[in-house]
């Protein structure tokens, strides 16, 4: 059927449905259709890792294969260093800036190294905004406890403590740096509510939160001049005769020569898993999405943290085919927007956290109350028009420009027409495990963002990513910094690797694959031929 | 299963699956039609390093410049958000050596007057206009520079809340003005400078520095799970 006669139903369902309240799931509920429905709790796709710091834990296959597998570094490779520095960070998102800002503040010598350009990651995407606890009604002690609810009761109580209190001294830097949040008429940063919180916490930029603050961050980084290596993919730690790490070595993606750097302490801020594309699902991720950190830090002997759970955002565009797995911002729901199935009925409270809604999503198409495309993808209707009937003409355009420019480069007009959504996988709840200072169990060795674990429990909740970007990149930067001064630099050696590569053959050798992966092979193998011979 | 037949929506392009040919910086190539720009890329068998970034049209990196069939209009787009068709033909823009002047935000004096120390060919726009009609955000660019060298940094910093810093404004500019980083300096001004404090954020960084929720964390953090549990579901 063509589309539009589709969307019929959501216009006509409109008004009856505006005057709907959908209560949200009871916990046992909510639990019983998390189980049923989640991705997480789909069995056949995870197995045990075979060994390593993590041996017998449970994780999807995808991931489990690049943890144990080899790396491209021969055991007796030349380690004679091309840089040295003070600080290495590696990954160039918010965590990485955040990191290399407050590391050269130290006074400390910084070399951010980054895989694609400097601010080419999941950080500039993020629309929906950032919660900090800034509202009189607000607190921290909230903000915790909403947290706390949506990761299941499972979040690090001392990570998440020092986030949520630090995250308004961080909105006062993002500011004094220039970053432009919504303010209200009294001059007071706006507010909004996210999914899962029961205070208004999240501070946006209109839907660009992300993009204007790696604007201003990148933008930093050069001002203070710190030395940059971009399309530099880290491939391997380095460590000295105790286990300590001390530097990486690099794949430059242009000549693809090796670049070893040797530093008194490393940052990884290599961000999340989405292009792993875990259990065929699409993603909302950017490239280089790829799990790199996990692989590096395992092999270094880094434990890692609730690695079995991933969030499937619930609303990843199913149409057009261009867009597949593109995030449609959690603000429309925010503003009100409902979820519809195929037969114009609402399913599930808009506002529960992800987990649920995604679930319930699944549920819907999986009972046959879904919309099919034909090229074989399903989902259920995201009625956007309903902002504007709710708010005013103009809604819609208004808060969300950068959601409106991108449907409309291929003709729908998301303030007339409903968007059709399934979940897309988007974000690594766990991590590499460390502790307040962001430091890993391997000593010198700093995990910060979306790369490290533990903060967020077994469900992220919304706006949480770019504060813990922010106060963890933060906290690593500031305590490898001034380290740095009382320290020498460590022998350079890949003896961890000699380790890594004895226990693999004990439990029958590695996965076969070469890790970290870098870069999604979308390159199609079979050659083309050309039009004109 | 009637029911769920009639919830397909019709796809032209799946139902009659048809491949156009294309031009990829001058050479031709067969590609389904209304896939991506970048992901003809990946069809046509070239490793994509350089010119793609987020895919999701945030991050500039994927730049480029294409032409329709028998039109001679060079236009731009962001290749990860751009459907191929029929006779189109496009380049990715090579990174553009523009020059970003370096300073400190916060200790500017005169934030409106340093523009034209940082940026001296700020005020020598030529309005000839190629930076508006190259922006694939629809910035209204040229519109911008001009209100930057005015010192309307409220209107430039609302302006360019869109750009993705693809830099294609740039190579086009016959006055050498990037206007990118024009903008991004005045919004960062217009923020650090001429944008009012936030009372309430500071009153909230003072009551976490004097402990005004310590007793509250004492009392939480002293809970056993059943009790803590018990204690979010009250939280509403
Ligand atoms: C579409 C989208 C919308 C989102 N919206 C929100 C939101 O509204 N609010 C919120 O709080 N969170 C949001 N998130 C989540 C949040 O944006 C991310 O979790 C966060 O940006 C991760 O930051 P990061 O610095 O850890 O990683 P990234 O920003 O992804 O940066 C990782 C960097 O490391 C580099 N890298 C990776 N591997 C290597 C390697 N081997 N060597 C060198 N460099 C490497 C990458 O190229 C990249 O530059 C969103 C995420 C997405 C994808
Ligand atoms: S203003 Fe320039 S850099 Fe920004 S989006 Fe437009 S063309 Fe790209
Ligand atoms: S391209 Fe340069 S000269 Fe022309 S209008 Fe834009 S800023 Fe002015
Ligand atoms: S790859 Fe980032 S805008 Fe296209």
């Amino acid at each position: 059927m063509d589309i539009h006669a589709l969307q019929q139903i959501v216009h006509q369902t409109r008004d009856a449905r505006r005057k709907q309240t959908i209560p949200k799931f009871s916990a046992a509920d909510r639990d019983q259709l998390i189980h049923t429905y989640h991705p997480d709790y789909r069995a056949s796709a995870y197995r045990p890792i075979r060994f390593g710091p993590n041996m017998n834990d449970q994780t999807v296959v995808e991931l489990a294969a690049l943890l144990e597998g080899d790396s491209p570094i021969a055991d007796n490779a030349d380690l004679t260093p091309h840089y040295t520095t003070d600080v290495l960070v590696i990954g160039g998102g918010g965590a990485g800036c955040a990191a290399a800002l407050h590391a050269h503040g130290t006074g400390a010598k910084v070399i951010l190294a980054t895989k694609l350009r400097l601010g080419d990651s999941n950080s500039v995407m993020a629309q929906g905004g950032m919660q900090i606890s800034v509202a009189p009604e607000d607190s921290p002690v909230t903000h915790f406890l909403d947290t706390l609810k949506g990761g299941h009761m499972q979040n690090d109580h001392e990570l998440l403590k020092v986030m949520v209190e630090e995250g308004p001294s961080i909105a006062k830097w993002l500011i004094e740096l220039g970053v432009l949040f919504d303010r209200q008429a009294d001059g007071n940063l706006h507010v909004k509510k996210g999914g899962g919180s029961s205070k208004p916490r999240l501070l946006t930029c209109s839907d660009y939160t992300g993009l204007e603050i790696m604007r201003v961050l990148k933008d930093e980084v050069l001002n203070q001049k710190i030395q940059l290596l971009e399309f530099c993919a880290a491939v391997e730690l380095l460590s000295d005769d105790n286990g300590h790490c001390t530097g990486a070595i690099f794949k430059d993606l242009d000549n693809h020569r090796h670049v070893v750097v040797a530093a008194k302490s490393v940052i990884l801020a290599t961000g999340g898993i989405g292009r792993l594309h875990i259990q065929g699902f699409p993603t909302s991720n950017h490239y280089g999405a790829t799990g790199d950190g996990l692989c590096l830090s395992y092999r270094m002997g880094a434990k890692l943290d609730h690695i079995d759970t991933f969030q499937y955002h619930p609303s990843g565009a199913v149409y057009p085919e261009q867009l597949i797995g593109a995030l449609v911002t959690e603000g429309i729901r925010s503003e009100g927007g409902h979820l519809v199935n195929a037969k114009g009925e609402r399913f599930v409270n808009e506002l529960d956290t992800r987990d649920v809604v995604s679930s319930s999503i699944i549920r819907e198409c999986g009972e046959g109350r879904g919309i099919r495309t034909m090229s074989g993808r399903v989902g259920v209707w995201l009625d956007t028009p309903l902002l504007d009937a709710e708010h005013g003409p103009g809604t819609v355009e208004k808060h969300f420009p950068a959601m409106m420019m991108q449907f409309e480069r291929f003709g729908i007009d998301i303030s007339k027409d409903p968007v059709l959504i399934y979940p897309t996988l988007h974000y690594q709840n766990g991590g590499v495990k460390i502790d307040t200072n962001s430091e890993t169990n391997v000593k010198n060795l700093f995990v910060a963002g979306e790369a490290s674990g533990g903060l967020h429990g077994r469900n992220r909740l919304m706006g949480n990513s770019l504060l813990d970007l922010m106060v963890f990149g933060k906290r690593s930067g500031l305590t490898a910094g001034s380290r740095a001064g009382s320290m020498q630099q460590g022998t350079l050696t890949v003896k961890h690797l000699q380790r890594f590569r004895a226990e693999a053959k004990k439990h029958g050798n590695s996965s076969g694959v070469i890790s970290p992966m870098i870069l999604p092979a979308y390159t199609r193998k079979e050659p083309e031929r050309t039009a004109n011979g | 299963m009637a029911q769920e037949d009639a919830n397909v929506i019709d796809q032209p392009e799946v139902l009659r699956h048809k491949m156009v040919t294309i031009e990829i910086s001058g050479k031709k190539y067969e590609v389904p039609e209304g896939i991506t720009v970048i992901k003809a890329l990946w069809y046509t068998g070239q490793e994509v390093v350089r010119g793609a970034g987020c895919l999701g049209g945030f991050c500039g990196a994927c730049a480029t410049y294409y032409r329709t069939k028998d039109d001679p209009k060079v236009r731009t787009c962001l290749a990860c958000q751009m459907a191929v068709e029929d006779g189109m033909s496009f380049t990715i823009m090579p990174p553009f050596p523009a020059r970003k002047a370096l300073y400190d935000i916060q200790t500017l004096k005169d934030p409106k007057q340093d523009l034209f120390n940082l940026y001296p060919e700020a005020p020598l726009c030529r309005n000839c206009n190629a930076c508006t009609e190259a922006c694939p955000q629809k910035i209204d660019v040229r519109e911008g520079v001009w209100k930057a060298v005015f010192g309307d940094f409220k209107s430039v910093s609302e302006m360019f809340m869109d750009c993705v810093m693809c830099g294609m404004c740039t190579p086009v500019c016959i006055a050498d003005i990037a206007p990118n980083l024009v903008a991004l300096y005045v919004s960062r001004a217009q923020g650090a400078h001429f944008t009012e404090k936030p009372q309430g954020l500071e009153t909230r960084i003072k009551e976490i520095q004097d402990g005004r929720f310590n007793e509250e964390w004492t009392k939480i953090l002293a809970m056993n799970e059943k009790e803590l549990a018990d204690h979010c579901a009250t939280v509403k």
